[in-house]
């Protein structure tokens, strides 16, 4: 079946392995020194979306909003299996939150193609907030599955897939198109080593004129013959601004985020007065006993 | 633009007849905001035949539900809630929007967000009202919304305040809201919606739903003896669950002890599990990272058990003893059963 699928995936600081190099000395967390990772659950995400392509045919399309460098989970995706790229980057999307970010991938999946079925992690590790899946499909005007772990069946027309639910599952049949969240429940596949040799040479535009800016002959007919054959070759990043998504400009970034920071604590973790208990008998008698006396055992 | 606030307002959920607790706990939270801003507390709510156990909700002070029942309502789907719900804010118009950080308040309240559209901030540990003065763009705004909430894995704490037009909008992580006692005598009005569903609104279908009992509800603990990577190992827990029972509490964990399969995930406390204050919680073998403190820091009294002298869990505790596992336990247990 020729159906196409679009993965969302953002690039992320790893918030998971915060070593000691990467706080300051105050006790925050120094963002810039924490290494940037693909999101764990959009690996899943676009782990079900080429499972679905192996079984049932179709094309994988996977997008990011993010800097300039985000082009690097779009080229991790190739090496995995991802049939197309895009990168949707633009000082005018800086600031956004959840409300901006759906809002502009919307604009992207609505002018950029067309697609049976979306997939999105549940959610990043650096907020950790899962509403952005959600407000995509509020934005596209098609159902939500959230929680997937699994796809029973699909056809052209509906999914029957597989959910987590508060203390269990459920199985849901849904419409197409329509929008899933993926949790961890599939074994992302690694890269595979024929497809790295081949795509680590896919470029941005921004990346191909940085590559050539220390060069003594930049002159642009030469950068549009090696951006016409890396486009021939299939190693071609598309970058979209907001005007190539044909986003609205009040809707995206700061100015298209309701909610705003009014401040940020490192969190200082607070100490109480400790009664140090020795490991002997007499020691845990006392502690029993003091539980007992302020009736907090019985 | 008028200058009357609108109400505080809750989403009660509910499943099979019983309301969610965490929802008795936005309502009490609720009727704090309420208070401060001279409104009232009004709940939405939603299910097929509940009419029956809504005056819980009035027990924790809520006074007024708007209660849509349908068959269309069971089981649970996205796109029928979130109609109902936008088209009550759009007609009532209310300041505040509280849902439970749970997996069905996480995947409604972005929904109905969007379409409204309002702001949305996911998984709030605190509420408070004060005012905001936005020195960047030059704006001052009265009686806001503080919506708290932990970010970047729990490392840093962010304030945020939502500068649209109302409501302002939150999920909220169960069991950090502190449930006010109930009042059996306290009544409120019932307004029933008109629940039509557009079957637009039914092109997803559940098929079929499997769910099992929480294996525990640490939130309702008063003991809670917890485990962590420290334990050792899966039969090594017996020795926990030999002191939890001793002392007529709970077993919980960290979650390097659920990762490691020794023990379930309904048993995980702290940011990514369950949010506790029990009277007593015994950490044993637990390092204390902020993740793990993030849920159960709030416990009356803390006993710490750790063979490392510096761990950090010693800076959260009440008592601490610094020893092995295997050596402290079986103590306590003589100790206790020696008393009792
Ligand atoms: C986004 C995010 C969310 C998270 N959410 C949670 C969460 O909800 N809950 C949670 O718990 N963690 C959470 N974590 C993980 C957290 O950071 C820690 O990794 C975890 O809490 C460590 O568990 P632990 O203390 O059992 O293990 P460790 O850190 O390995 O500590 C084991 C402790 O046992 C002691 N010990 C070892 N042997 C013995 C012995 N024989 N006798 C006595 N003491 C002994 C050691 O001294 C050590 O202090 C989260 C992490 C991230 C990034």
């Amino acid at each position: 079946m020729n159906l196409s699928y679009l993965v969302f995936v953002k690039q992320v600081p790893d918030t998971k392995n915060i070593t000691g190099e990467a706080m300051k000395p105050d006790g925050t967390v120094n963002r810039a020194a924490l290494p940037a990772i693909f999101n764990p659950e959009d690996l899943n995400a676009l782990e079900l979306a080429l499972n679905l392509k192996d079984r049932f045919g179709g094309k994988v399309t996977v997008a990011t909003m993010g800097p300039p460098a985000a082009a690097e989970v779009l080229r991790q995706s190739l090496y995995r299996g991802a049939d197309e790229v895009a990168l949707l980057t633009d000082r005018a999307f800086a600031g956004a939150d959840t409300l901006a970010t759906s809002y502009t991938l919307s604009c992207f999946a609505k002018n950029n193609g067309k697609y049976d079925l979306i997939l999105c992690g549940r959610q990043a590790i650096d907020g950790d907030t899962a509403q952005v899946g959600p407000q995509l499909a509020e934005k596209m005007d098609i159902p939500q599955i959230c929680y997937v772990e699994e796809v029973l069946e699909l056809d052209r027309k509906k999914i029957k897939a597989r959910r987590a639910i508060d203390g269990g599952f459920e199985i849901v049949e849904s419409a197409l198109p329509a929008l899933m969240t993926v949790i961890n429940s599939n074994e992302p596949r690694p890269a595979s080593a024929k497809r790295i040799m081949k795509y680590k040479k896919a470029k941005t535009r921004n990346e191909l004129l940085t590559l050539h800016a220390n060069a003594a002959y930049t002159d642009a007919e030469f950068l549009v013959k090696e951006e016409e054959e890396l486009k021939q070759k299939g190693l071609w990043i598309h970058a979209l601004s907001a005007a190539d998504v044909k986003a609205d400009i009040d809707r995206i970034g700061l100015k298209g985020s309701p909610t705003k920071v009014k401040n940020i604590e490192s969190v200082v973790l607070k100490s109480s007065e400790m009664k140090k208990i020795e490991d002997n008998e007499a020691g845990i008698k006392f502690l029993v006993n003091e539980l007992i006396k302020e009736h907090i055992l019985g | 633009m008028s200058d009357k606030i609108g109400n505080v307002w809750v989403f009660a959920e509910q499943e099979g007849g019983k309301i969610a607790n965490v929802s008795l706990e936005l309502i009490s939270k609720g009727r704090e905001l309420a208070a401060k801003l001279g409104v009232k507390t009004e709940a939405v709510f939603i299910g097929n035949n509940i009419e029956k156990i809504a005056e819980t909700l009035f027990h924790y002070g809520c006074d007024k539900i708007f209660l849509a029942e349908s068959p269309d309502f069971e089981p649970f789907t996205v796109l029928p809630y979130a109609d109902i719900i936008n088209k009550l804010v759009e007609e009532h118009k209310p300041n505040i929007l509280l849902f439970g950080a749970t997996p069905k308040g996480r995947e409604l309240a972005p929904r109905v967000a969007s379409s409204l559209p309002a702001g949305l901030t996911a998984d709030c540990t605190d509420l408070k009202i004060d005012d905001f003065d936005d020195k960047v763009n030059k704006a001052f705004y009265k009686n806001k919304l503080m919506q708290i909430r932990p970010a970047f894995g729990g490392n840093i704490v962010a304030t945020i305040v939502n500068t649209w037009k109302d409501p302002q909008m939150v999920t909220v992580r169960p069991g950090v809201m502190k449930l006010v006692e109930p009042d059996p005598s306290r009544k409120g009005a019932i307004v029933k919606v008109k629940a039509q569903v557009d079957p637009a609104l039914k092109i997803l279908n559940v098929i079929e739903r499997a769910q099992k009992e929480k294996s525990v509800n640490l939130q309702a603990s008063q003991i809670i003896v917890a485990g962590g990577y420290g334990v050792g190992g899966k039969e090594n827990f017996k020795l926990i669950y030999d002191l939890a029972k001793t002392l007529g509490g709970d077993v919980g964990s960290s979650r390097a002890a659920v990762d490691a399969g020794w023990i379930d995930h309904d048993h995980q406390v702290g940011q990514t599990g369950v949010t506790v204050r029990p009277k007593l919680y015994i950490a044993c073998g637990i390092s204390g990272s902020i993740q793990h403190r993030a849920g159960m820091t709030e416990s009356g009294t803390i006993i710490a058990i750790n063979n490392d002298p510096d761990a950090p869990i010693f800076s959260a505790a009440h008592y601490g003893i610094v020893g092995e596992i295997n050596s402290v336990v079986p103590k306590i247990i003589k100790a206790y059963k020696a008393k009792a």
